[in-house]
């Protein structure tokens, strides 16, 4: 949310719907999106796989930039919805767009059943807790190797061609297509989400927990609701990735899938929907462009990053801009 | 309850019954907020010791004592944030003892925080409203946009205009000037539209020059709610309150009216002397 | 089946001496400052990549290593104290574990990189080599050596704690951070100590780790999922607290290890979720 600035002449009701307009740079970086399609051509795979990890943020953003709640386990929905889509097409159905509703009932109903336990802690029990559920979600599809393929990853996914006329390829036109209208749409929902009266219960809850029971407010309900949201759509992205790729490995289920879409949320800044977006391009593409350096060696910057973003950005690129334009809008006035 | 219905004698000549549903009983003796030997106690360290308290419905009493008498800590008893380890808590006739927090306030039992223990990234307008939808029940609706609870909208901008906030309601919570905190603290309990209002040292570091809103404020408040005010500043004291209850080392020393207050013994020993201290 | 059940207690006991060890200094330091720093094992794996640089290289005996590794890991954690961390002890939880994360990463690459992936060999003088038998049950010297020394350090910490005055300063701002500022102790020189012995304490856990559970670059992370079950479940600032939730840890992993093998680490992460939802302010904690 920008900072509030009294406008001219305002009453209550046109500052509200000044802090929800679409902005003409939310615009242009939406038709934006679609340029990949003329001018990078030969990167529409990496395109698809860039609108995949940002959905998966975004699901993050919901949690942890909306309602305060910090997960290192994130990537179990992830998963979940990857190895949902996965095994459901390996045993005969793989139209793709059903498979998208599957995984996100899997995921959905998994994040359901966990929010119960997430809702009632916080600090560092919760952190842990979310951090505990990971693991252990990773190491069940670990042990359940008959029906996850376990470390040899998932064999067998086939996926049918979407609505019957567009093959998933290599060329990747297919995939980042349908990738980028499915983040549209759940950037529409999130949008609508955050800018609704349970939006601002969000907040509210991340901005100062103890004051909302004293308002009256039903909190737990309200994280369960999020959070059940949050992992259907994260969901969503692992079954996009699963579709996009035909394969399922445990790597989606990992530590390394949590830690990274944090990294990518906090580089982007959080709860400022599009900061999971942003994190996930220039993540996404400098690992790309750095793909020769040794895997050890990347993981040394990205912790630099860590720490630099920490101390020097804490809100993330979003949160520097955002500061950078209020400072030059005091200058000029 | 006892009915909430009153029913009016039939008029000479009439043929019903007039029957007023919005007319509610007031049982004069029955105190809207009542405690029955409260008592807690973190290990050894007695915070409150058989408390028998009661608040008539409509009077605005002030609960005074030293550092450390217990009085934050009977509200947080009373309003659910610490569980005590024995006692009973009523609200009317209700008993609620074993209700969360927020079950407290939706039924008209909220308080204020001594310290600022608002909103930091909201405005007060996005506060104010947060508070009358989650009355309203409208804050678990996440496909409707905010503007189109335009009722909400009006109730809070109203509240926040009652406390002359209206004009800078548009300001981050954490941009207002600490006075202003302070008349948000009571903003966000009034959207809840409590029937009792404790307030937990509302004047607290409030400077000079922005007392005179907040007294406005205070005595602003409705009759139809009951209020209950804890306040270290006497001035405040003896301006709003109709009867004073004082609290020493987790007890209820003495109960009266402003002047009996003034003029006993025990209260001066307490708040001036220093010999008899243990 | 008394055998192999005394054999798995008896090494899941050393296990979870080790793991004592490693976990005390954060249960200490977290308990005081709530600081969440992630980066614990980092140092645990300073000091045992330490002893290893000088036991190979510098052909160095066992025991002269341990308090090198020790200091190293203390020097480590005060410059990055003084550099980075003590400017986010009123941060976000969030902002505390991105950051030492961050640091666990860059220290894992580092490693990688000066002494690449593989296991690290050590080398245990004779004496603590081989094993004891005892009635009909043979207890591996080095395990005997790692819950002596447990034992020692924890009779160490609880006396300090106890009976010195720096002890007392300890657990005066341990329960009460405010207060014990106004009795004029100097609350952030003595965090700073602390978390230098702490981390001190995890540099020689590290050492003491490699002969029992080898050293690789990935230690940092694989140790550090163990050491946070133990301070969450064995309660912030509670040596007695870490030690319980240490055993209970060591012994379940072996059993678990021994009995069911191939639910793998599952039961112990069912352990730690369970147990944080049953008290989520550690088995002896007061928050």
């Amino acid at each position: 949310m920008t900072a509030a600035t009294p406008t001219a002449g305002a009453g209550p009701h046109s500052y509200l719907q000044e802090q929800i307009r679409w902005r003409w740079v939310e615009i242009a970086f939406w038709l934006a999106t679609l340029t990949p399609f003329l001018l990078f051509p030969s990167y529409l795979q990496l395109a698809s796989q860039i609108a995949i990890t940002a959905l998966f943020a975004l699901s993050l953003d919901l949690i942890l930039g909306y309602a305060g709640i910090v997960s290192l386990g994130h990537a179990a929905f992830f998963g979940l919805g990857a190895y949902a889509a996965g095994i459901v097409s390996k045993y005969g159905w793989g139209e793709p767009l059903s498979l998208l509703v599957i995984a996100a009932a899997v995921a959905g109903l998994a994040g359901y059943a966990m929010s119960f336990i997430i809702a009632r802690f916080r600090h560092l029990a919760l952190i842990m807790i979310t951090l505990g559920l990971g693991l252990l979600v990773h190491e069940a599809a670990n042990s359940a190797s008959w029906l996850t393929g376990g470390a040899d990853g998932l064999q067998g996914v086939k996926i049918w061609p979407l609505l019957e006329t567009f093959k998933f390829d290599l060329y990747g036109r297919t995939a980042y297509a349908y990738s980028l209208v499915a983040l549209f749409l759940a950037f529409l929902v999130a949008r609508r989400l955050i800018h609704s009266p349970f939006g601002l219960s969000l907040r509210g809850i991340r901005e100062n927990p103890v004051r909302m029971p004293a308002i009256g407010a039903p909190s737990r309900a309200h994280i369960r609701k999020i959070y059940t949201i949050s992992a259907a759509m994260a969901g969503v992205a692992g079954a996009l990735l699963a579709e996009s790729t035909s394969t399922v490995s445990l790597e989606v289920l990992s530590f390394q899938r949590s830690a990274d879409v944090l990294v990518i949320l906090i580089l982007g800044g959080a709860g400022r929907l599009y900061g999971g977006i942003l994190g996930a391009i220039i993540y996404m593409v400098a690992r790309d462009q750095f793909s020769g350096v040794n895997p050890q060696y990347w993981y040394f910057w990205i912790g630099l990053l860590l720490v630099a973003v920490v101390m020097f950005l804490p809100n993330g690129v979003l949160g520097g801009l955002a500061k950078l334009s209020a400072s030059w809008r005091r200058k000029s006035s | 309850m006892a009915a909430q219905v009153v029913v009016t004698a039939p008029a000479v000549g009439t043929t019903k019954p007039v029957v007023d549903a919005t007319m509610p009983v007031v049982d004069a003796t029955l105190p809207i907020l009542s405690t029955r030997g409260l008592d807690k106690s973190f290990g050894s360290l007695v915070v409150a010791s058989g408390i028998d308290f009661a608040l008539p419905q409509g009077v605005r009493y002030a609960l005074i004592g030293p550092n450390g008498a217990g009085k934050t800590t009977l509200i947080n008893l009373m309003t659910g944030m610490l569980r005590p380890d024995a006692g009973q808590i009523f609200l009317g006739e209700h008993e609620i003892t074993s209700l969360r927090p927020a079950e407290r306030v939706k039924r008209g039992l909220v308080r204020t925080f001594q310290i600022n223990t608002l909103f930091p990234h909201l405005s007060a307008l996005e506060a104010v409203t947060l508070a009358v939808c989650e009355r309203r029940g409208d804050a678990g609706t996440w496909w409707r946009r905010l503007p189109a609870y335009r009722d909400a909208v009006d109730e809070a901008y109203g509240i926040l205009s009652s406390l002359n906030l209206g004009h800078d309601c548009y300001r981050l919570t954490r941009e207002l000037a600490y006075g202003q905190q302070r008349l948000l603290e009571i903003a966000l309990a009034l959207a809840t539209r409590p029937k009792v209002l404790l307030l937990d040292e509302p004047a607290a570091g409030v400077p000079r020059d922005e007392s005179p809103a907040l007294f406005a404020a205070i005595s602003g408040l409705s009759q139809d709610i009951t209020v209950l005010f804890i306040e270290h500043d006497m001035g405040i004291v003896f301006r709003f309150a109709s009867r004073i209850i004082v609290m020493v080392g987790g007890r209820v020393l003495v109960e009266g009216t402003p002047e009996e207050i003034a003029a006993d013994a025990r209260v001066r020993e307490v708040y001036l002397g220093q010999k008899r201290h243990g | 089946m008394i055998g192999p059940f005394a054999g798995v207690l008896f090494d899941g006991f050393a296990y979870g001496m080790l793991l004592f060890i490693l976990s005390v200094g954060l249960s200490v330091t977290l308990g005081m400052m709530n600081f969440i720093n992630l980066a614990h094992c980092s140092f645990a794996m300073l000091g045992g990549y330490v002893t290893v640089t000088l036991m190979d290289r510098l052909g160095w005996p066992f025991f002269a290593t341990l308090p090198v590794a020790f200091l190293a890991a203390t020097a480590a954690s005060v410059v990055l104290e003084r550099a980075l961390f003590r400017r986010l002890y009123r941060a976000s939880d969030l902002d505390q574990c991105l950051l030492t994360i961050g640091i666990v990463f860059m220290s894992v690459a580092a490693a990688a990189y000066v002494w690449g992936t593989v296991q690290q060999p050590v080398q245990l003088p004779d004496y603590l080599q081989g094993s004891v038998t005892f009635a009909g049950i043979s207890f591996a010297v080095y395990r005997l050596f790692l819950i002596g020394a447990a034992l020692a350090i924890t009779v160490v910490l609880v006396a300090g704690l106890e009976w010195t005055r720096f002890g007392a300063q300890v657990r005066a701002a341990v329960d009460n951070q405010r207060m014990a500022r106004g009795l004029g102790i100097n609350v952030d020189g003595v965090f700073a100590v602390t978390f230098a012995l702490g981390s001190g304490l995890a540099g020689l856990g590290g050492a003491l780790a490699i002969a029992m559970v080898g050293l690789d670059p990935a230690f940092a992370f694989t140790y550090l999922v163990y050491v946070l079950i133990v301070v969450s479940v064995g309660g912030l600032a509670s040596i007695g607290g870490s030690f319980a939730a240490a055993a209970l840890l060591g012994i379940s992993d072996m059993a678990g290890k021994y009995y069911i093998p191939e639910l793998g680490a599952f039961l112990i992460y069912l352990v730690m979720v369970g147990l944080l939802m049953w008290r989520p302010a550690g088995l002896l904690g007061r928050r």
